[in-house]
């Protein structure tokens, strides 16, 4: 038995596929959910991955949100539902209202693709039980829209209560507040991050580095251990 | 333009004396002469537009295609080749069942008046042109050549190509994953866009344009039509800018990358489900093209109605619905039972799709509006049949004096403080700087895989999860070899690219080459051209790689003066399992160095020689086929035999050009003795070809020196990774730190 973790498809979606593989080799069962399908199709965990959901139009993620699957996954992650938000699906999550703050385009106005170092700075969510609090890991950046932002209060609430998951470290890639590079929700279930796990799963692969794979082994220890 | 009574075919065939703006469409007179020939009438305003940019220089290569009949006719055997040239891209076999196709097209007038959408639409042009072979696109390349570094124009095009290159690239999900970026003032107002894109798929699934089996429809799928790039391919590609018609400079098409990414995704839908009979994209010369080529491949004849064309705006005449270059849309032949579940997929993808005409069984394509014909021709005539230019061409009258200025004679380093000084000003001046500024607004890692990106020699995708099977890609082209001698230079790009792709553990298969010189009409250019063709034709023979297919790009000149010649040659490579990759960074202290190859007083056209004393003159290095193979042979074995930790081609720059490089991206120093034989400044920055640095580790160096010895490849000892800095025993050493300041904060301090 192990766990099912799907990953939306909406369209413009561009990490789904790479995301499906790092479930993969980290052993979970990858199901692919598509935007227009309310239906979950009962899986134990969802995955939001990066990419250009109608093309970033509007604002990165805006559009997306009010897509039909995700009414189903609000509502789901609302009860607790593991769901991690990637890049673009971070900012979904942000204009979901799942997790506070908001993203803006990069101080430096480019986009920006670079190994990054991070912080974890929570290690007790459903995806990051796989690391120490204060492990120095690399994880590859792309992005256009990565400063978070949120009001002081916001920020300070955040800070509180350990609600920092990931923070950058060296560089801040893009001007996001505190050196912010993720967050999660009070219960730890939903978590966003701008860097790319899915991409750091092969020695291969990309930079070389396999520092995202304890995402998902994370999940589904969690999953199967449940 | 609209013209009233409509200019039908019935209409045209009554008023023989209507005259028609052939001039102001880009015909000269004795090429409207023969569309009047052709259609034993005047033609209509439609088939003008149609015969029109159809044969223009961008469409016809009426100037070219004498000279490029040259790469079939050299064409080595190989087995490897599935689809050459003539088609959307070429398509290799890379065994495992797999096919790759891969092209590389010139974007450069566009890119020049409009950075961001010239560059991006470029992208977009050739990424459908994979699409449309039946490939899923799995990385771009982009070979870039912009004016002096610090002209103030610069600082306009080149950051707007950069944006646009990575706003359309990394919304597609397409790493990039090579290219090159020179700085020359030769490109000052004619900067060189190319674009370069690999496509993989199984065998099975390669697609052609051609419409086949009447009855079938014909359906036009994504983007509306818009007034967008109305006549860009003629009048922007085939003309140099002229102030004096303004009107013609406008024309450059918008692209939506989010559109053509479900553009992308809905044809893999089509394809996987076999509802596609031939498919064609819609680029230079939109729906001329498209249906042109598309019936003249063909068995039959087509049918299109204008008016089910969808609009962005309605007022557009049908002249200009043809003409249209709006980007995203493409063009698919299906089955008239299939039609159904060809426009669920779209709809799926919230593609708009529209059956717009069908193949008949005749040998005409016609095209109707508002239930008039205003299009009968032989689609051949348009699409095929096109003018073709003897233009006269002769060795330039300063080609000698330029040959004669001997870069071997100019002044040299006479000690190892004025070597130190020359190598921080080679490694930190733009064209030898690193590029990280700009590659670092491409995405690199999507798709999850990219074994090698740039700065490595060559990129290199995994193309089977199971088994490691990669190709490779390196594009080169050095347009101061080519003006020193354009057969030569164009060998050198070829030698340098294949060297590339060796170098990073994969062998060498095939070809594809971005032609770019200033104006046919110029018999020096015409020369340049020809000769270039020539020794890429002869080269490719040699090496036993065939061209697979490419593209043309003249006119890059302004008034009279033309940029280099600039061949950029594409070389594709496969290697059976992408662990036995070769990096360019030193990986470990204490392995050694060992310089592969012969080491010549070879200056003409060097970096040094441009960046020390602003000279180009003299002959470019030599060129030797024979040893480019044996060395690539050797770097292959080497790389599968696990004899070989890291290695670098040698070519602009030199040696230690390739050495500082290997240290940076690994940081860690290297100790360096020259050679018996060589004196120092020879060795650091001479640019004979047929070079490369490898680390052997120390348990490998009896097996790695004996394969060397025993195939005949000159391997020398030239010192040991260790350290923090690159040390030049007896003369000088630079710390990495130093060294990183001036090669990374070049470009940064110019553009960013």
């Amino acid at each position: 038995m192990t766990a099912r973790i799907g990953v939306v498809t909406f369209p413009g979606s561009l990490d789904d596929r790479d995301t499906q593989r790092a479930i993969r080799i980290a052993g979970a069962e990858p199901v692919a959910l598509w935007h227009k399908d309310k239906d979950l199709k009962q899986v134990d965990a969802v995955v939001l991955c990066g990419g250009f959901s109608y093309g970033d139009y509007l604002r990165a993620g805006a559009i997306a949100r009010f897509s039909p699957v995700m009414d189903s996954l609000i509502e789901q992650a609302k009860a607790g539902l593991p769901v991690l938000g990637i890049c673009n699906g971070f900012q979904i999550l942000t204009e979901a209202h799942l997790l506070p703050g908001a993203m803006l385009g990069n101080d430096h106005l480019h986009f920006i693709c670079r190994d990054q170092k991070l912080r974890v700075e929570n290690a007790e969510t459903s995806w990051t039980g796989d690391y120490r609090a204060g492990q120095e890991i690399h994880i590859p950046l792309k992005n256009m829209d990565g400063r978070y932002v949120a009001d002081q209060y916001t920020l300070d609430k955040l800070e509180a209560e350990g609600r920092v998951a990931f923070r950058y470290l060296d560089f801040n890639p893009n001007g996001s507040l505190n050196d912010i590079a993720g967050i999660t929700n009070e219960a730890g279930n939903v978590v966003g991050l701008m860097p790319h796990p899915e991409h750091a799963v092969e020695p291969l692969i990309g930079t070389g580095r396999t520092d995202g794979l304890p995402f998902f082994t994370s999940i589904l220890k969690k999953l199967v251990n449940a | 333009m609209s013209r009233t009574p409509l200019d039908t075919v019935e209409h045209a065939a009554a008023t023989p004396d209507v005259e028609l703006p052939w001039a102001e469409l880009g015909l000269k007179k004795d090429e409207y002469e023969r569309v009047v020939e052709i259609l034993g009438r005047r033609p209509t305003g439609a088939e003008l537009a149609m015969y029109s940019v159809m044969w223009s220089e961008h469409c016809s290569y009426k100037s070219s295609k004498v000279h490029l009949r040259q790469f079939g006719e050299k064409a080595p055997q190989s087995d490897a080749m599935l689809v050459g040239i003539g088609e959307n891209a070429g398509v290799v076999d890379v065994g495992q069942g797999y096919a790759v196709t891969f092209k590389v097209e010139s974007h450069n007038h566009p890119s020049y008046v409009e950075p961001y959408q010239g560059a991006a639409t470029g992208v977009g042009g050739i990424v459908r042109d994979i699409i449309a072979m039946g490939a899923r696109p799995v990385a771009v390349v982009d070979p870039l050549r912009f004016g002096a570094a610090d002209h103030p124009d610069t600082k306009r095009v080149l950051p707007g190509v950069v944006a646009g290159i990575g706003g359309y690239g990394n919304c597609l999900g397409l790493p990039n994953i090579g290219g090159e970026v020179v700085f020359d003032a030769c490109y000052q107002g004619n900067p060189l866009v190319n674009a370069g894109a690999i496509g993989v798929m199984r065998h099975e699934d390669i697609h052609l344009a051609k419409a086949s089996g009447a009855g079938n429809k014909v359906i036009l799928y994504g983007a509306r039509t818009g007034g967008d790039g109305i006549g860009g391919a003629s009048i922007l590609a085939s003309e140099t800018f002229d102030d004096a018609k303004p009107s013609k400079r406008p024309a450059v098409q918008v692209g939506d990358p989010f559109q053509e990414k479900l553009l992308i995704e809905c044809t893999l839908e089509a394809f996987k489900e076999k509802l596609v009979v031939g498919i064609q994209d819609l680029g230079a010369a939109g729906l001329s093209c498209a249906t042109s080529e598309l019936a003249s491949n063909g068995s039959g004849g087509m049918r299109v109605t204008l008016d089910d064309v969808p609009l962005r705006d309605s007022t557009l005449s049908p002249e200009e619905i043809l003409m249209s270059e709006s980007q995203e849309r493409m063009c698919a032949v299906v089955e008239p039972d299939k039609v159904d579940r060809f426009l669920e997929i779209c709809e799926k993808w919230d593609v708009i799709a529209t059956v717009v005409g069908e193949v008949t069984d005749g040998d005409r394509l016609e095209i109707f509006w508002h239930g008039e014909k205003i299009v009968d021709v032989d689609p051949r005539t348009v699409a095929h049949e096109g003018p073709t230019y003897e233009r006269p061409y002769a060795r330039p009258e300063w080609q000698d004096a330029l040959q004669a200025d001997d870069a071997n004679k100019l002044p040299r380093p006479t000690s190892g403080e004025e070597l130190k000084d020359q190598v921080l000003k080679l490694v930190g001046s733009p064209n030898q700087a690193s590029k990280k500024w700009i590659t670092s607004q491409y995405d690199h890692f999507v798709q999850g895989n990219t074994v090698l990106a740039q700065p490595e020699d060559s990129g290199m995708i995994r193309v089977d999860e199971k088994t490691g099977l990669g190709v490779a890609i390196a594009t080169d082209g050095n347009g101061r070899y080519a003006k020193l001698d354009p057969y030569t230079g164009a060998q050198l790009a070829l030698a340098e690219a294949y060297r590339n792709v060796a170098t990073t553990g994969a062998k060498p298969l095939a070809v594809s080459d971005c032609l770019n010189f200033g104006s046919p009409e110029d018999p020096a250019v015409m020369w340049q051209f020809a000769e270039a063709v020539r020794g890429l034709a002869d080269g490719c023979q040699q090496l036993g790689t065939p061209v697979t297919g490419g593209n043309v790009s003249l006119y890059n000149q302004t008034g009279e003066a033309a940029i280099h010649p600039t061949p950029v040659v594409a070389v594709l490579g496969v290697i059976d399992d992408v662990a036995r990759r070769t990096p360019v960074a030193f990986q470990e202290e204490g392995q050694l160095l060992y310089l592969l190859g012969d080491t010549r007083e070879e200056f003409g056209g060097s970096a040094w020689s441009q960046v020390v004393h602003d000279h180009l003159g003299g002959l470019p290095p030599k060129v030797d086929l024979e040893r480019e193979r044996l060395l690539a042979e050797i770097l292959i074995s080497a790389s599968r035999d696990g004899m070989i930790d890291s290695a670098h081609d040698l070519s602009d720059g030199g040696l230690v050009q390739a050495v500082v490089e290997s240290a940076l991206l690994g940081g860690k120093g290297a100790r360096l003795v020259v050679p018996d034989g060589l004196d120092a400044f020879t060795f650091l920055f001479s640019e004979s070809a047929g070079r490369a640095i490898v680390a052997v580790p120390r348990s490998e160096e009896v097996r790695f020196n004996d394969m060397c010895g025993a195939r005949g490849l000159p391997a020398t000892r030239i010192g040991v990774v260790d350290g923090d800095s690159v040390e030049v025993q007896g003369e000088f050493a630079l710390t990495l730190a130093d060294l990183r300041e001036v090669h990374e904060g070049t470009i940064p301090a110019l553009l960013a």
